[in-house]
C-alpha cells in the first residue's frame, strides 16, 4: 500500500461516513455538517494526488484546495443562514418535517 | 299580312291571360270575369278573321302556308324550334273555335248566372280556349301535345266542376284517365316521329316532319309487320285522337261527361274538344296518306287511313245506336256527338281532309246549337233533364223550339237547306267511292237512318206532347217555388231571388219571353212550369241556328269552296258539277233516308206522343231485349269495369302489397340494421372506448400519483438517489473502462 | 505509511464516525471540531503547509462556529425521547457502505496510481501568492464575489423578518 493509496482510502472512508451521517441525521444541521466532511474528504483527495502526482510544483491541487475550502466556508454560512431560516417557519430543525415540496 | 302570322300567338294567349286574371281575383268579381272571358274571344274572333282573310288572299299554286318559328331549347348544338302555322285548316278552325266560343260564353252568363262559382267557371272556359286555340295553330307537335294536355286538363276541370257530386267527379276522372290512354299513344307517335326525321315542326321550309323528304323516307322505312312507319306513327297518332274525339273502344268517357254544365258539354264535347282529335288527324294527314296508292276520288289509300275509316264506321253506328235508347237529353247528344265523331273520321278516312273537316265544321255549329237548345230547356225545366219528365215544350219555349228544330234537321241530314246535308252527304259520296271496301257507306246509310230517327225522337219527347213533369201548371202558392234541386245543386240562389218578390228571371227586362209572365206570375205553382230563357241565351241559339242554315252552301258539289280552299285550288261555281259520277243519286238517296228517319220517328213518337212520364218507351215493348242492351249502352262500361278497372285495381294492390312488405320492409331492415349498428357502436363507445380510455387515463394517473411519490419532499432522500446515482456511475466508469 | 499518519487518520476518521453518531448536537460540533483539525494535520503531514492552516483558520475558526452558533440558534424544547437517525437510515448506510467499498476496491486495484513516491515539493507562501495574483487570478476574483454574495445572503436569509404593528399596520 502506498501513502497515496492510504490517504485515498482515508478519503474514501471519510467521504462515506460524511455521506451517511448526511442520509442518516435527522437533523438538518448535521445534513449539512456531512455534507462539510464530504467536502473536506475530497480536499484531502486533492491534496494526496498533488503530493504523489507527477509536477507539484505546479500547484495545482494545492490551489484547487485553497479555493474548495473558500467555496466550502461560503456554502457553509449561506447553509446554516438557511437552516436558521427554515427553523423560524417550520419552527423544527428535523428534515422530515420539512417536505412542503412533497409531490 | 306577314304581321298576323308573327302575331298569331295572341290568339290563344288572349283567352290565357283572361283566365289567369280571373284565377286570381278572389273576390266574385262575375262582371270582370265575364267582360275578361268574351273580350277576350271576341278579340281572338277579330284576330282569327285576320287570319282567315289573310289566307284568303293567297295567289300561287298549292295552298297558303305561312309558319313562324323561334328558337326555344338548345340540346348540345342543335336548337328546338316552336312555332305556329297559318294555313287554311289553321284558318278554318280558328274562326270556328273562336265564334262558337264567344256564343257559348255568351250563353254561359245566363246559364250560369245562379251558380256561386261563376268566375272559377270562366277561368276554365278562358284556360280551355287558349289550350284549344293553341292546338290549332300549333306547328310543332310538342307544343300541339302540351296544348292537347291543357285542354285535357281544363275538360277534366269542367267535367268535375260540380265537384261535390260523387257521379260528377268520377266522370271527370273517367274522362281524363280514357284520354289518357290515347295519349299514351299520341305521345309514342311523337317520340318515333322526332327519332325517324329529328324534328317536330310540321312544316319547316321542306324539313318539316310532313313535308316531302320526311315523308318519303318515312313511308319507304319498313318496321314491324311489314308496315311502313308512317303508318304506325300514324295509327299511334291516330290513338291519341281516338281517345279524345270518342272513337270506339275509347268513347265510354263522353256520355259521362255531361255530368258537367251544359255550356261545357256544348263547347267541350260537341264543338271544339272531341273536335281536337279529327284535327288532329287532318293535320297529321299528309304523314298517314304518304306512300298510299291513289283510290277512288283521287282520294290516297294507305293502311293507317283504312283503319282510321273502319274506327270511324264502326263508332258513327254503334253510337248511333245506343243513342236511340237513352232517356237523358243529353246524353241523346252526346251518343249523337260520338256518332259523329265517327262520320268525321271516317271522312277522313275516304274523302280526304277537306270532307271530314266540312262535317266538324258544321257539326260544331248544330250541335252546339243543339247543346245549348238542351241547356235551355234543361234551365227553362229547372233541371230537369229526363226526355221522359218533359214534353210539350214548344208552347212553352218557342223560341228554344225553331232554333232546336232546325239543329235537328241539320243533324239529321235533311236535304239541301241544311249544313248537316251537304256535309254528311260529301262523306257518304266518298265513302260510296272508296277503292278498298262498301261496307262503311252501308254503315254510314244506317247510321243516318239511326241519326234521323232518334233525333226525331228526342224532339217529338221534348217540345210535342203534354208537359208530363210530375207537377201540374196553374197551382198557385208561390212558396213551393221552392223548388228542390232536382239534379244540378245549384239553384239556391234561384230560389232566394223568386223569393224577393220581385218577379224572378229579371230577363222580364228583356221582353223577349212572350208567356214567361203570365205564366210565371200564375204558376206562383210547385214553380215547375217550363219558362223561356233569358236573351243572352237565346240569341246565342238563333245566331247558331243561321250559321247551321248558311254554312252548308259552302261546301256544295256545285260550288265546293270549302274543298278549293284547304286544297288552294280555284272552284267556280258550276252546277254540272252535281250530275257526274253520281252525285246526283247519293243525293236522292241519302234524301230518301233521312226521310225515312224522320217519318219513322215521328210515326213512333209524334202521332201517339206519351202520356205520363213512368210508362215504357215504344221499342222498349216492341224489342225489350235488344232495348235493353242499347239502353245500357252495349255493357261497355261493364265490361271495361270487370277486365281494365279490376285489373287496375289488382296491380294497384300488388304494388301496395309490394312497397308496403317490400320495399317497406327494406326500409325498415335498413332501420334495424341502422338501430342496431347504433346500439354497437354505443355498446363499443361505452365499454371499449370509454372503458379502456377511462382506464388507461385511470392507469396514467395512478402512475402519476406512484410517480409522484418519488417527490417525497425531504432532502434526505434525494440525497439518497444521488448517492445511488454516484455509486452507479462509478461502476460504470469502472467496469465500462474496463472492458 | 508513518505511523503518525495511521494515528492522524484514526483520530480523524474517529472524529468524524463520531460527529455523524452523537445524540448531543453540541458534542457533534465539537467531534467535527476534531475531525477537521485532524484533517489539518493530515495536510501538515503531506507537506501542504498553506492549505493545513488554512484548514485551521476557515473551517475550525469559522465553520465550526457557525454550526455551533447554528445549534445554539436553533435550538428549542425538543422532546429527546425522538431517535437520532431519519426513516429508512438503513437505505443511506447501505448506500454509503456500497460506496466505500467501490472506491475502496477502485483504489486498491486502479492501475493508474502512480507507484514511485515524488520529493518533496518546495512550496513557499511567496509561489502560491504568485500564483494566485497570475495564473488563477480570475478564479480569485470570482471567489471574492462569490464570498461577498454568500455573505449578504446569509445576512438576508438569517435576518429576521420585522414584526407588522398591529394597531397601526406601521412596521416596526
Amino acid at each position: 500500500m502506498t501513502p497515496l493509496q492510504g490517504c485515498l482510502l482515508v478519503s474514501a472512508l471519510l467521504f462515506a461516513i460524511g455521506f451517511a451521517g448526511a442520509v442518516t441525521r435527522r437533523h438538518a444541521i448535521l445534513a449539512l455538517v456531512g455534507i462539510e466532511l464530504m467536502l473536506n474528504a475530497a480536499n484531502l483527495n486533492f491534496i494526496a494526488f498533488w503530493r504523489y502526482g507527477p509536477h507539484p510544483e505546479a500547484l495545482t491541487g494545492l490551489m484547487f484546495v485553497i479555493f474548495s475550502i473558500a467555496i466550502a466556508a461560503a456554502e457553509a454560512a449561506v447553509g446554516l443562514a438557511l437552516v436558521i431560516a427554515i427553523y423560524r417557519h417550520y419552527k423544527t430543525s428535523n428534515l422530515d418535517e420539512v417536505k412542503d415540496l412533497k409531490g | 299580312m306577314i304581321w298576323i302570322v308573327n302575331n298569331l300567338w295572341l290568339i290563344p294567349a288572349l283567352p290565357l291571360g283572361a283566365a289567369g286574371i280571373i284565377a286570381v281575383n278572389k273576390q266574385p268579381q262575375r262582371k270582370l270575369a265575364a267582360t275578361l272571358a268574351i273580350g277576350s274571344m271576341g278579340v281572338a274572333f277579330l284576330l282569327s278573321l285576320c287570319a282567315f282573310s289573310a289566307t284568303l288572299g293567297h295567289t300561287g299554286p298549292g295552298a297558303f302556308r305561312e309558319i313562324f318559328s323561334f328558337h326555344w331549347i338548345q340540346f348540345g348544338g342543335h336548337w328546338m324550334d316552336l312555332g305556329w302555322v297559318l294555313d287554311p285548316l289553321t284558318a278554318v278552325m280558328l274562326m270556328m273555335v273562336t265564334f262558337v266560343g264567344t256564343l257559348i260564353f255568351i250563353f254561359s252568363v245566363g246559364y250560369m248566372a245562379h251558380d256561386e262559382n261563376f268566375m272559377r267557371f270562366f277561368c276554365f272556359l278562358a284556360l280551355f280556349a287558349a289550350g284549344m286555340l293553341g292546338v290549332v295553330i300549333a306547328n310543332n307537335l310538342f307544343l300541339f301535345f302540351v296544348s292537347w294536355e291543357i285542354v285535357g286538363l281544363t275538360s277534366y276541370l269542367l267535367i268535375g266542376f260540380w265537384y261535390h257530386k260523387p257521379s260528377a267527379a268520377a266522370a271527370a276522372k273517367k274522362a281524363f284517365i280514357t284520354t289518357r290512354i290515347g295519349d299514351l299513344g299520341l305521345l309514342l307517335g311523337m317520340v318515333w316521329l322526332y327519332a325517324e326525321t329529328g324534328t317536330l315542326n310540321f312544316y319547316d321550309h321542306g324539313h318539316g316532319c310532313l313535308e316531302g323528304s320526311a315523308l318519303t323516307q318515312m313511308a319507304a322505312h319498313a318496321t314491324l309487320g311489314g308496315l311502313a312507319v308512317s303508318t304506325m306513327i300514324g295509327l299511334l297518332i291516330f290513338l291519341g285522337a281516338v281517345g279524345k274525339s270518342g272513337q270506339v273502344p275509347l268513347h265510354v268517357w263522353l256520355p259521362d261527361a255531361m255530368e258537367g254544365p251544359t255550356p261545357v258539354s256544348a263547347l267541350i264535347h260537341a264543338a271544339t274538344m272531341v273536335a281536337a282529335g279529327v284535327f288532329l288527324v287532318a293535320r297529321v294527314y299528309p304523314l298517314m296518306a304518304a306512300g298510299g296508292i291513289i283510290g277512288g276520288h283521287g282520294v290516297p289509300v294507305t293502311t293507317a287511313l283504312t283503319v282510321v275509316t273502319w274506327v270511324g264506321a264502326i263508332t258513327a253506328i254503334f253510337a248511333a245506336s245506343i243513342a236511340v235508347a237513352q232517356n237523358d237529353i243529353k246524353r241523346i247528344l252526346a251518343y249523337s256527338t260520338v256518332s259523329q265523331l265517327g262520320y268525321m273520321m271516317m271522312g277522313l278516312g275516304v274523302g280526304g281532309v277537306a270532307v271530314g273537316m266540312f262535317h266538324l265544321i258544321t257539326h260544331a255549329f248544330f250541335k252546339a246549337l243543339l247543346f245549348l237548345g238542351s241547356g235551355s230547356v234543361i234551365h227553362g225545366c229547372h233541371e230537369e233533364q229526363d226526355v221522359r219528365n218533359m214534353g210539350g215544350l214548344k208552347k212553352y219555349m218557342p223560341l228554344t223550339f225553331a232554333t232546336y228544330a232546325i239543329g235537328m234537321l241539320a243533324l239529321s241530314g235533311f236535304p239541301l237547306l241544311f249544313s248537316g246535308f251537304w256535309s254528311k252527304d260529301e262523306i257518304l259520296h266518298a265513302a260510296h267511292g272508296w277503292s278498298v271496301s262498301q261496307i262503311p257507306f252501308y254503315l254510314g246509310c244506317t247510321g243516318a237512318l239511326c241519326t234521323a230517327f232518334y233525333m226525331t225522337r228526342q224532339v217529338a219527347l221534348v217540345f210535342f206532347g203534354q208537359y208530363r213533369s210530375a207537377a201540374v201548371p196553374g197551382r198557385s202558392s208561390h212558396d213551393s217555388h221552392r223548388a228542390e234541386v232536382l239534379s244540378q245543386g245549384s239553384s239556391s240562389s234561384h230560389v232566394a231571388a223568386a223569393e224577393d218578390g220581385r218577379t224572378p228571371h229579371s230577363h222580364q227586362a228583356q221582353g223577349l219571353s212572350h208567356g214567361s209572365v203570365s205564366i210565371h206570375a200564375a204558376a206562383a205553382g210547385d214553380g215547375r212550369t217550363p219558362h223561356e230563357s233569358p236573351a243572352v241565351m237565346t240569341v246565342p241559339l238563333v245566331i247558331l241556328a243561321g250559321f247551321a242554315i248558311l254554312l252548308g252552301f259552302i261546301g256544295t258539289p256545285a260550288w265546293p269552296w270549302f274543298d278549293g280552299y284547304l286544297t288552294g285550288e280555284a272552284t267556280p261555281f258550276d252546277l254540272g258539277r252535281l250530275t257526274e259520277g253520281g252525285t246526283l243519286g247519293l243525293m236522292l238517296a241519302s234524301a230518301v233516308i233521312v226521310f225515312t228517319g224522320l217519318g219513322l220517328g215521328w210515326l213512333l213518337y209524334g202521332i201517339r206522343p206519351r202520356q205520363t212520364a213512368e210508362e215504357k218507351d215504344v221499342l222498349e215493348r216492341a224489342q225489350p231485349a235488344i232495348y235493353k242492351v242499347l239502353q245500357n249502352k252495349y255493357y261497355v262500361d261493364e265490361f271495361y269495369e270487370a277486365t281494365v278497372i279490376r285489373f287496375n285495381a289488382f296491380t294497384a294492390q300488388l304494388c301496395d302489397f309490394f312497397d308496403r312488405w317490400i320495399f317497406g320492409g327494406a326500409v325498415l331492415a335498413v332501420t334495424y340494421v341502422t338501430l342496431g349498428l347504433a346500439w354497437l357502436y354505443r355498446l363499443t363507445d361505452e365499454h371499449l372506448v370509454n372503458f379502456g380510455f377511462d382506464t388507461g387515463c385511470e392507469s396514467l394517473r395512478q402512475g402519476g400519483g406512484e410517480l409522484s411519490k418519488l417527490q417525497t419532499g425531504r432532502v434526505q432522500t434525494y440525497l439518497r438517489i444521488i448517492g445511488v446515482a454516484l455509486v452507479a456511475l462509478i461502476l460504470f466508469l469502472i467496469w465500462g473502462r474496463k472492458a | 505509511m508513518s505511523l503518525y499518519f495511521i494515528i492522524t487518520a484514526i483520530v480523524t476518521l474517529l472524529a468524524a464516525a463520531a460527529a455523524m453518531s452523537l445524540r448531543n448536537l453540541v458534542h457533534c460540533a465539537l467531534a467535527v471540531v476534531a475531525a477537521l483539525a485532524g484533517l489539518a494535520a493530515l495536510y501538515l503531514q503531506l507537506d501542504a503547509e498553506f492549505v493545513g492552516f488554512a484548514q485551521i483558520l476557515v473551517y475550525v475558526g469559522a465553520v465550526a462556529i457557525l454550526i455551533v452558533f447554528a445549534i445554539l440558534l436553533t435550538r428549542s424544547g425538543e422532546a429527546p425521547n425522538q431517535s437520532v437517525l431519519a426513516p429508512g437510515w438503513i437505505y443511506g448506510t447501505a448506500i454509503s457502505v456500497l460506496l466505500f467499498t467501490l472506491l475502496g476496491w477502485a483504489v486498491l486495484n486502479s492501475a493508474a496510481l502512480p507507484k514511485e513516491t515524488t520529493a518533496e515539493p518546495a512550496v513557499t507562501v511567496k509561489d502560491i501568492g504568485g500564483l494566485l495574483m497570475t495564473k488563477y487570478v480570475l478564479p480569485l476574483e470570482i471567489i471574492g464575489l462569490l464570498l461577498t454574495a454568500a455573505m449578504i445572503g446569509a445576512v438576508i436569509i438569517a435576518l429576521k423578518e420585522p414584526a407588522k404593528d398591529e394597531t397601526t399596520g406601521r412596521k416596526t
